[in-house]
């Protein structure tokens, strides 16, 4: 039986009143894809962010490799971090760096590498996820969502993770576009042998990402299993939810 | 009954603001010393440092330079109109010098750089912020402080010394071509009356505030943009308030940087 990388246990988090993660428990084998589904506002942005360490929960104990996540200190947590790789629902690009220095920010900045071989890595990875050489060069603004897409993912594995986040990685491109963004994920995330944790509510990303899916719903994990079972389940949650039905327990609130 | 409930009401209403400040004030408090901190503890990021050097001081160059010019020209000549009427024509160049030198050009160098870097810094960071560029930063175990607000406070507080240094010579040279040209005086005579009058003092209180203000400028810009909220509209405020603060704290530790030079 696979070792657990990540585990949850019990975890609350709220924003003033706003309870967003109520009693949270969630385990991720070592070399999983999980994927977390759920509606817009469940709380699956935040669970990404106590596990980084960006948010701190009130209550309850997230792990990493056996070792407490909740109130590292600022030096555990850069530690912690280098294992970790983020692809950001936006892309989270930034403005004032190149494509090139973007990808190979991780290199440059905490790797020690010198410019002229951070830059050679970053077009090898930028090749590897279908991007052109001549991209390198260009600014963030400069490129179509998709591409954006593409650099941030190619940030998120150049420094080859241990564990890497998706967030939302195909909101906002057609579906041709996603289904390319779905396959070098899974090309990428098996390719490293890393663990992976993809927060999405687009089925169909999830149905192609997903060794296991587990729904949030009212900061609560209410089910899980694989996609095999999630066809097969009668939750009625999960079958509104994977249908897209606007009748059911899941209210929406408009 | 209904006293009581009103008064309870009364105490929540007046309670909820006065807790709010307490807040943003304990939040300031922790942002300076996590800022001092991180300014001081390495790794330093030598690029982000010289950016910030050319954007706030090469950049604002011509700004200083047009503020400094005429605040030195208007001094002479409102100074020539009330001198006249003692007979004290002479003081002009040694009112120009004071007045540059201690005041103006720290003053109004710091404002003019508060609403153009200031500004800046906080649309910068705070769209940084919306964008998630600060936690893609975090993610990449690369400290925020370090990398974004210690560069900027380290080039506030070096920068603004040196441009308000050259808006010294600036604000003077506009005193002396009124004064010369407008005028009349003579500018070897000027000149003199210039060299005679200048201390050491004038010039360090003009350096040492222009320090502090580069600090608050760079203090305030980062603070309202790495805590801005929300979309557009959290930016547009971060930038308004960057300035309105950065300003109001110019002016009040203006004076109190001259009580602590000057007070006998």
């Amino acid at each position: 039986m696979a070792e657990t990388k990540i585990k949850l246990t019990n975890v609350y988090k709220s924003f003033g009143k706003k309870k967003v993660l109520r009693g949270l428990n969630l385990e991720i084998k070592k070399g999983e894809s999980l994927v977390v589904i759920g509606g817009s506002g469940t709380g699956k942005s935040v669970l990404i962010k106590c596990i980084q360490g960006l948010l701190t929960p009130e209550e309850g104990s997230i792990t990493v490799d056996d070792k407490e996540v909740v109130g590292i200190d600022e030096n555990d947590k850069e530690a912690l971090h280098s294992k970790m790789g983020m692809l950001f629902q936006g892309g989270a690009l930034f403005d004032s760096l190149s494509v090139w220095e973007n990808v190979a920010f991780d290199l440059l900045e905490n790797k020690g590498y010198k410019k002229a071989d951070a830059k050679a890595e970053a077009i090898r990875v930028l090749r590897s996820v279908g991007l052109d050489p001549e991209v390198a060069d260009l600014s963030p603004a400069e490129l179509s969502g998709g591409m954006q897409k593409r650099v941030g993912l190619a940030r998120a594995i150049i420094s080859k993770p241990e564990i890497i986040f998706f967030d939302e990685p195909t909101t906002g491109l057609d579906p041709i576009m996603a289904d390319v963004i779905n396959d070098l994920i899974v090309e990428s995330v098996k390719g490293l042998g890393a663990t992976a944790l993809t927060i999405t509510h687009d089925m169909s990303s999830a149905r192609k990402i997903a060794d296991r899916i587990a729904m949030l719903y009212k900061g609560e994990i209410i089910w899980q299993g694989t996609v095999k079972e999630m066809d097969e389940t009668e939750n009625p949650y999960v079958v509104q939810f994977i249908n897209g039905n606007s009748q059911g327990p899941i209210k929406t609130g408009v | 009954m209904l006293i009581l409930r009103k008064t309870e009401k009364f105490l929540r209403r007046q309670g909820k603001p006065l807790v709010n400040f307490v807040f943003k004030v304990g939040e300031l408090f922790i942002f300076i010393t996590q800022s001092i901190y991180n300014s001081l503890t390495p790794p330093f990021y030598g690029r982000n440092f010289l950016r910030q050097v050319i954007d706030m001081g090469f950049y604002s160059l011509p700004v200083v330079g047009l503020t400094t010019i005429f605040a030195g020209m208007v001094i002479a000549l409102q100074s020539y109109s009330g001198f006249a009427s003692v007979g004290a024509e002479s003081m002009v160049a040694s009112v120009v010098l004071i007045s540059v030198t201690r005041e103006l050009a720290p003053v109004l160098s710091a404002l003019m750089v508060a609403g153009r870097i200031g500004a800046a810094m906080a649309a910068e960071i705070g769209t940084m912020r919306v964008t998630e560029q600060i936690d893609a930063l975090t993610t990449l175990s690369t400290n925020p402080f370090k990398y974004l607000v210690a560069p900027r406070i380290w080039a506030g507080l070096l920068v603004m010394p040196l441009l308000v240094l050259i808006g010294d010579v600036i604000g003077i040279f506009g005193g002396y071509v009124v004064g010369v040209y407008k005028l009349g005086f003579n500018p070897a005579n000027y000149i003199n009356a210039t060299l005679d009058e200048l201390e050491a003092l004038d010039i360090t209180t003009g350096v040492v505030k222009a320090a502090v203000f580069g600090f608050i400028i760079s203090l305030m810009g980062c603070y309202n943009g790495y805590k801005s909220k929300g979309g557009a509209q959290g930016v547009g405020e971060a930038t308004t308030n960057a300035v309105v603060s950065s300003s109001i704290l110019i002016l009040i530790f203006n004076y109190i940087v001259t009580e602590l030079f000057f007070s006998r």
